[in-house]
């Protein structure tokens, strides 16, 4: 089922929280939807999600309008908040239950869906306990498998791995991973290499727009970065090999990584490359070049570019 | 339909689980018991009839308590926690959240009623009753039971603080249960008429003497529909102010 907002805007006051935005999730896709905080990243979560009206525009699931035909449209969607709100004093299989059941699931199919939950989101040892008494990693795979346990067609992930311990945030970024083969989803998240490890494509707002739409890989050509390497040269004095790297005319700055290990850290003038520069240089001093790594842009750099002004 | 009463049984299930209905019904029981049986003016013992009379006006007050600290948290914490927010993002419609929830509750006070069913009993077997009068009784006290539910819910919805829910539905009660009748007292002509008719004690005496009249029928349903509408109205605001 494929998601498109169209010319969505949401204000609170003056304040225009989010500003005539309008993108696309194809099924099957998952978005990673990424912003500064206040961007407006859970406001339209909320408003795909009929949690919000928008005050201009629309989201359209499966080409039905979410203003116009909520009541058909909720039960293809699973939605887990960034606050993971939970009953506390409810037994987690009771809590499951009465999510499938109100999403629309037979009460005969309900305890095989609540099993089938429990061992996908790992919280078999726990299953008899009272939600209250999880910890936060538990809680919040708990909140992961009331969002899936009607099978939607649409996921929205508010932070979904907010919480969790290094192993279990491999474990459900897995989970979503395979979800997102047959599913549509959208993981909002501060966390950059969480994005790049799950996602399909990328979306970042900033202050309620739009500002990067597309792959990491587009992203990273797009954005005005310097091609920057690592470079290990044995043999030959630092300072000399320091010097004979800065006079190439296409690199622009030469860092010290590693005085006693000849690491440096050279990065081109714009527009430039360096590679045939450096190992002509090294061919023609009889340095042996052991390391020549190019160094990608973070995602982190992108982003900060993109979202501070 | 099967979307309010899953809403019910888990708004119940809760109730039951946190001991609140445990310690309602016990004092709810307790009272009732106590001065329709044992001490108080209206004891039967005392009055010398066999007419539960005394224990439907015990209960009125009772209840007029209990039924705030019932639906105090039915909307009020789940603000707070969030859980609204999720629920409504359900397959479910915001009138039937609130439909469910005052189902829960009214099925509690049902239930607490219905534990009184010995008393009527008991007095059947000490003296000739008028069976038609006490079901009467009994249906005046679930219509005004129904009402503060209904007053008590939309106080719990205008608020995240289950404190300032009971003490707005007390507050609001209190005008039904009271001040209209105090106002009709020193009010005159068309004005005493007004907030005669708007007074609750009124409808319900006029119900538990064994006469059910349209007139009180509608007076009850309005407050009912409306407290229910109100609250509706309250939850779905949050869509258009966010």
């Amino acid at each position: 089922m494929d998601i498109k907002i169209e010319k969505l805007t949401k204000k609170y006051g003056v304040h225009r929280a989010v500003d005539n935005i309008s993108f696309e999730v194809k099924t099957g896709e998952i978005l990673g939807f990424l912003g500064p905080n206040g961007a407006g990243k859970t406001t339209t979560m909320k408003i795909i999600t009929n949690y919000l009206f928008p005050d201009e525009g629309d989201v359209f699931i499966g080409g039905k309008s979410v203003i116009q035909d909520a009541d058909s449209v909720k039960k293809h969607i699973g939605y887990l908040p960034e606050s993971n709100p939970l009953y506390q004093d409810m037994p987690i299989i009771d809590y499951l239950s009465f999510c499938g059941l109100l999403q629309g699931i037979s009460k005969e199919k309900v305890p095989s869906r609540v099993a089938e939950m429990v061992r996908i989101c790992g919280i078999n040892t726990e299953k008899h306990k009272k939600i209250g008494e999880l910890s936060k990693g538990y809680r919040q795979r708990v909140g992961l498998a009331q969002a899936m346990i009607h099978n939607p067609d649409v996921l929205i992930l508010d932070e979904p791995t907010s919480g969790l311990d290094p192993n279990q945030i491999v474990e459900i970024r897995k989970l979503i991973r395979e979800l997102g083969r047959e599913k549509t989803v959208i993981l909002c998240t501060h966390i950059l290499p969480e994005v790049e490890a799950t996602c399909d494509r990328i979306l970042i707002i900033n202050k309620g727009k739009i500002v990067a739409d597309g792959t990491a890989e587009n992203l990273r050509k797009n954005s005005n970065s310097q091609e920057t390497f690592t470079i290990k040269i044995e043999d030959g004095n630092a300072n000399e090999i320091f010097q004979s790297l800065q006079s190439i005319s296409t690199i622009g700055i030469v860092d010290f990584m590693d005085r006693n290990l000849n690491r440096f850290e050279v990065q081109s003038r714009p527009g430039c490359t360096s590679k045939r520069e450096i190992f002509n240089l090294c061919v023609q001093k009889h340095w042996v070049l052991t390391e020549l790594t190019p160094v990608e842009t973070r995602l982190e750099d992108i982003f900060r570019d993109l979202t501070m002004n | 339909m099967k979307s309010i009463w899953i809403i019910t049984k888990r708004e119940l299930s809760s109730i039951f689980d946190s001991l609140i209905a445990y310690f309602l019904l016990v004092l709810f029981l307790g009272f009732s018991g106590f001065f329709t049986w044992i001490n108080g003016s209206f004891d039967i013992f005392i009055v010398g009839q066999a007419t539960l009379q005394g224990f439907f006006f015990i209960a009125n007050w009772s209840l007029f308590f209990f039924i705030p600290a019932i639906t105090m948290r039915l909307l009020a914490e789940e603000k707070k926690s969030g859980t609204l927010e999720l629920l409504l993002t359900k397959a479910i419609t915001d009138r039937n959240v609130i439909i469910g929830k005052f189902l829960a509750a009214l099925l509690l006070v049902c239930i607490a009623l219905a534990f009184t069913l010995p008393y009527v009993i008991t007095l059947a077997s000490i003296g000739k009753i008028d069976i038609g009068g006490i079901i009467c009784g009994y249906i005046g006290l679930v219509l005004v039971s129904a009402s503060y539910i209904s007053i008590g819910l939309y106080a719990s919805s205008i608020t995240t603080n289950q404190i300032v829910a009971f003490l707005s539905a007390i507050f609001i009660g209190l005008f039904f249960q009271i001040i209209f009748q105090v106002m009709a007292g020193s009010a005159t002509g068309l004005l005493g008429e007004i907030f005669s008719t708007l007074n609750l004690q009124n409808h319900f005496e006029s119900i538990s003497r064994g006469v059910i009249d349209s007139k009180d029928i509608i007076y009850f349903a309005s407050i009912i529909f409306l407290g229910i509408f109100l609250s509706e109205l309250s939850i779905s605001k949050r869509k258009i102010a966010g």
